[in-house]
Order: structure tokens, then C-alpha cells, then sequence
């Protein structure tokens, strides 16, 4: 088994907060690796020491076999960065952008610019080509940074929240760009905030917080481990709640959470519902509410570390700025 | 969709480090790219244009014969003190171009990039280097139409020409620590007003040194602005030059001494 990208203990600091605390990463050559976490969790600090952007305070990482660190310059020939933090230049069409790219990657201008023809036709941007970047709408923008991207053929590719802001339908399309990618045999890096995101790309999924990995495996893995859905019951009689959370702890997986007459808990098999109807039924309980639905980032937090996810901007990912 | 040109990824032949040929073509490369930006946003044009063309107007028919007693003879002093001042400001184009690259995420893309560390930087230095001669050409072009004449000769005027360039290569490292420390690209601006502007005028651009309190004129004569809108005055319509060339050359020296260190550190602690 080969490993593209490879780290070790990575541990970064910015001043008083850890971004990093000892971070263990592998992604198989060929293969689409989630690093999910709420904002601050460090996934972007880690796709950055991952990327050359940053140098780790401690630990190490390998990307093709180089040191991030030692042979950086070696890293940067292998890679593709896209995201929230590595953008084009909005001041130039989209045929500019990656023209400048491809000459900076020392092609000749004619194949440069042929180049960014066949990536502009590929990702739907030939006719706004001749048109600068700020003009584009948000699923063209992340299209023309993926596109940018892919200027080199990097065999490795960073997706920093690639869709993050994106409407459902410009999601999907940025989906399936990453997946004829993935097809063409790139290794992809990706970080997300949202589970289905994960759920649809990656073949292995790390989850991080704090700066920390919390739970590693396939996306199966993570859903049998953490409950893929979310059972929610509303007894229409508050005495009742004592009943409907005692049903739902013997059938379903994991501690139900009781907010008011609301009653919620991780399943991971979807086939418990019909059983959990038949019992409430046989209790007598009657149901006000009763619901099952995909577990969003934070119920699968709750069930890996027995608490909310933090949105916490400030941890982890500075502005950037010292003034 | 055809997979393979999208996707297929090349097996690239690995360079241990960057030639000084490739970094220099790179560095061009990003010089045209702040070309290119320039023909995007002609108002960026117009604002090393027309504001240093208002000046010469202004200093010369408003308060050029109250200050000289005639407007044609404040024209030849004022102009070459006035393409010392304008030139000033626009190298403050190189620190609003640079803190728009770190705070769009563009300086990290080209930071991701295989190529010299050294050329995003240099690329922005150059291209300024373009600008600072498009304005130098613009404001003598406008000078001889309104009666200004070089009164050494050809090889004074290059000499003088070449000492703005070097000084504004030097400059640039202070509008590069600037662009670095800001937050947005109108603090950048906001500096080059609030503080370049009294370092511009209290000198001896706009009136003779002589004229001025004694407190006064020991800064004016410090002040490197004065020394380089003398060198370009005794360079462009004669007298002596040699003190306030060689002045002029020891604070560009003292500038970078100071501030490429400064700029590298802060840039090393943004980014």
C-alpha cells in the first residue's frame, strides 16, 4: 500500500492557540481523503503545512515520497491547491488566470494558453473566459480555482471546502468534476464541514476537532460508529417522554438527548424505526412528531466526543493579518 | 467530458530547485500580470495620471506667480520636484497590489506554485518599476507642453531619470512593509496620504528652503525628498547635482539596509 500523503505527529501553534495537536494523516495513492471538522477544528491549518504554506512546530509529513519541509520546492511540483485560501487573481479573466499559471509552470505561452482553452471548455468557462474573475458567479469562481488548480496535472490535489457557500445545484456539479478527477486517478486531499460531502467523495474520512483526530475510517465506518441518522420523537404528552426515551435507548445505539418533549438519538440502521413505532404503539404513547433524518456534522460530533462541535472561528485559521 | 484531459495526471520530472533563468522569467511573467490588472482598472491608471497632471496645473498656474513671480520660471522649479513626489506615491501601488494578493489568497496560491520564492515580490517591484517611468515620461511630456526645458542635456536627463528609478526601487521596500502590516488595500492608500504627504511637501518641491522658519528648514534639509528633487533640478536644468546625487543615494541605501529586513520578516510572519 502506498501512501501519497503521508504525516506524522503535526503539531502547529499560533501563539497561545493550537491549531495542531499531534496530527496523524495517510492517504493511498489514488484515493479521496476527508478531513471533516467544524470551523477551527485545524483542517485547514493541516491541508496548509500538507500544501508548504506552513511549517509544522513539530512532526513531519511526506507528499510523494518528499519532506514538506526540506523539499518543498519538490512538494509544490506534485500538488494542486484550491480553496478559500489559495484564490485566482479577480481582477483578470479566467483565461488570463490560467495562463499565468501555466507560464509559471514554465510551459510555452501557445501551450499555456492552449491549456487553459481545454480547462475552460472542460469546466463549462469558454464563454466566460474573456471575462475577469469577479464577475463570476460563486460555482463559477470555484470552478475557474479548480480549474487553476489542474493547470500542471498535479497527481495530488488539495480541495479546501470546495463547496462551502455553494447553492445545491452548483454543489453537485462541483461534485462531479472532482469525481471524473478522482476517476483520472488523483489523489484528492479534501476538507469539509459537512458529512454528506465527505459521505459522497472520500473513500476515508478523518475526523478532527480541536486540532486533533477523533475518529478515523470509511465513511461506513464512520456512520455504524457515530449513527448515520438521527431518530427524532415527539411524545404529544409530556408525561410520556420517561417512556419514549426507555424505547429508543433498548432499540436504537447510543444515549438519547432530550431537549423539552423532544427526543433524539444516532441510529445506525434505519430498519429499527418500524420496531420503535410498534412499541411506543404497545405503551400507548401517542406521537406528535416522528422523524428520521441524515445526522448533520454536529449529532455526529456529539456521538464521537459526547459534546457539540464548537464553531469556533477564531481557533486555528488566523486572518492572516499583524496590524 | 473527456476524462482524460481534465484528469489524467502527468508523471512530472522532479527539479530539486528553481533555475535563476526560470525565477527571472517567472518575475517577468508576474510583472505582466500587474500590466494586465492595470488594463483591467483604469482608474488605477488615471490616479498616476491625472492627479500628479492636476499638481503641475495647479502649482503652476495657481500659486506660481505668487511664489515665483512668474509662472514660467516656477514651472522649471517645481516640475522636477514634482516628479520626485509623484513618484513617491506610486510606489505605494506595490504594497496595495501585495496586501490585495495576501488578503485575496492569491500570494498563497503563487506561494503553492513550484517556482522562486523571491518572484511574486520581484514581479511587483518590476512592474511598479514601468509605472514609475510611464509617469516620469507623462509629467515631462506635460511639463515641455506647458513651457519646461531640460537645460543640461540628454545624459543629465537619463541620469536623472535612472536616480528616481533606483531611489523607488529602494522605496518600495517601505510600501512593501506597509502592504504587509495593513489590514486591507485602503489602509495601504490611506498611508501613502497621511503620511507621505507631509514628508512630500515639508521639503523644497513646492517653495525654496530659504523661505521657511529655521526649525523647519533642519528637516527640509534632512529630508531625503529635498535632496532628490535637487539632484533632479541641477541634473535637468543645471547646477550643481554631484551633493545631492550622492545624498540621495546614501538614503536609498539607508532605506533598504532598514526596511528589505523589516518587510521579509513581517512578510515571513504573515504569510
Amino acid at each position: 500500500m502506498t501512501h501519497a500523503i503521508w504525516a506524522e505527529g503535526l503539531v502547529k501553534r499560533f501563539g497561545e492557540t493550537t491549531a495542531l495537536a499531534g496530527v496523524d494523516l495517510a492517504v493511498r495513492t489514488g484515493t479521496v481523503l476527508g478531513l471533516l471538522g467544524p470551523n477551527g477544528a485545524g483542517k485547514t491549518t493541516a491541508a496548509r503545512v500538507l500544501a508548504t504554506l506552513l511549517q509544522p512546530d513539530a512532526g513531519h509529513a511526506t507528499v510523494g515520497g518528499y519532506d514538506v519541509v526540506r523539499q518543498a520546492h519538490q512538494v509544490r511540483q506534485l500538488i494542486g491547491m484550491t480553496g478559500q485560501y489559495a484564490s485566482v487573481d479577480e481582477t483578470l479573466t479566467g483565461a488570463e488566470n490560467l495562463l499565468l499559471i501555466g507560464r509559471l509552470l514554465g510551459m510555452p505561452r501557445a501551450q499555456a494558453k492552449a491549456r487553459g482553452r481545454e480547462l475552460l471548455a472542460q469546466f463549462d468557462l469558454t464563454d466566460a473566459a474573456g471575462r475577469a474573475a469577479k464577475t463570476y458567479s460563486g460555482g463559477m469562481r470555484r470552478r475557474l480555482d479548480l480549474a487553476a488548480s489542474l493547470v500542471g496535472r498535479p497527481p495530488m490535489l488539495y480541495l479546501d471546502e470546495p463547496t462551502t457557500g455553494l447553492d445545491p445545484r452548483a454543489r453537485a456539479e462541483l461534485w462531479e468534476l472532482i469525481r471524473v478527477m478522482v476517476a483520472g486517478g488523483v489523489t484528492v486531499l479534501l476538507t469539509t464541514q459537512y458529512l454528506d460531502e465527505a459521505d459522497e467523495l472520500a473513500d476515508e474520512i478523518v475526523v478532527i476537532d480541536h486540532g486533533r483526530v477523533i475518529a478515523t475510517g470509511t465513511p461506513d465506518e464512520l456512520k455504524a460508529k457515530a449513527g448515520a441518522q438521527t431518530l427524532a420523537v415527539r411524545p404529544a404528552d409530556a408525561s410520556h417522554v420517561a417512556v419514549v426515551v426507555d424505547v429508543v435507548s433498548e432499540l436504537a445505539r447510543g444515549e438519547p438527548e432530550v431537549k423539552g418533549q423532544l427526543v433524539t438519538v444516532p441510529v445506525a440502521d434505519p430498519a429499527v424505526l418500524p420496531g420503535v413505532v410498534r412499541r411506543l404503539d404497545d405503551a400507548g404513547v401517542v406521537l406528535a412528531e416522528l422523524a428520521l433524518r441524515s445526522s448533520s456534522l454536529n449529532e455526529v460530533f456529539l456521538s464521537l466526543t459526547g459534546r457539540p462541535a464548537e464553531d469556533t472561528e477564531t481557533n486555528g485559521e488566523p486572518e492572516g493579518s499583524v496590524a | 467530458m473527456t476524462t482524460a484531459t481534465v484528469a489524467g495526471p502527468a508523471t512530472p520530472l522532479i527539479k530539486p530547485h528553481v533555475s535563476l533563468g526560470e525565477g527571472l522569467s517567472q518575475t517577468l511573467t508576474l510583472a505582466w500580470r500587474t500590466i494586465v490588472q492595470v488594463r483591467h482598472n483604469p482608474w488605477e491608471l488615471g490616479d498616476y495620471s491625472i492627479q500628479p497632471i492636476m499638481f503641475v496645473l495647479l502649482f503652476t498656474y495657481v500659486f506660481g506667480g505668487a511664489i515665483a513671480g512668474s509662472t514660467g520660471d516656477y514651472l522649471t522649479f517645481a516640475l522636477p520636484g514634482i516628479i520626485v513626489m509623484n513618484m513617491l506615491f506610486v510606489t505605494m501601488y506595490v504594497g496595495t497590489g501585495l496586501n490585495t494578493d495576501l488578503t485575496k489568497g492569491v500570494f498563497d496560491r503563487l506561494r503553492s506554485l513550484p517556482i522562486a520564492r523571491w518572484a511574486p515580490l520581484a514581479g511587483r517591484i518590476i512592474a511598479d518599476q514601468v509605472k514609475q517611468a510611464w509617469s516620469i515620461l507623462l509629467l515631462l511630456v506635460v511639463g515641455m507642453i506647458l513651457g519646461f526645458r531640460i537645460g543640461t542635456n540628454l545624459a543629465g536627463l537619463l541620469a536623472a531619470v535612472a536616480l528616481l528609478l533606483t531611489f523607488a526601487l529602494a522605496f518600495s521596500w517601505v510600501s512593501v512593509l506597509v502592504g504587509v502590516l495593513a489590514k486591507d488595500p485602503e489602509k495601504v492608500q490611506l498611508f501613502g496620504f497621511t503620511a507621505l504627504f507631509p514628508v512630500t511637501f515639508v521639503s523644497n518641491v513646492f517653495v525654496r528652503t530659504d523661505t521657511m522658519p529655521g526649525w523647519l528648514q533642519a528637516w527640509v534639509k534632512l529630508n531625503p525628498v529635498t535632496h532628490l528633487a535637487d539632484a533632479a533640478r541641477g541634473l535637468m536644468i543645471g547646477g550643481p547635482a554631484a551633493n545631492s546625487v550622492v545624498w540621495s543615494l546614501v538614503w536609498a541605501a539607508a532605506i533598504v539596509v532598514v526596511f528589505a529586513p523589516l518587510s521579509l520578516y513581517a512578510l515571513k510572519r504573515r504569510v
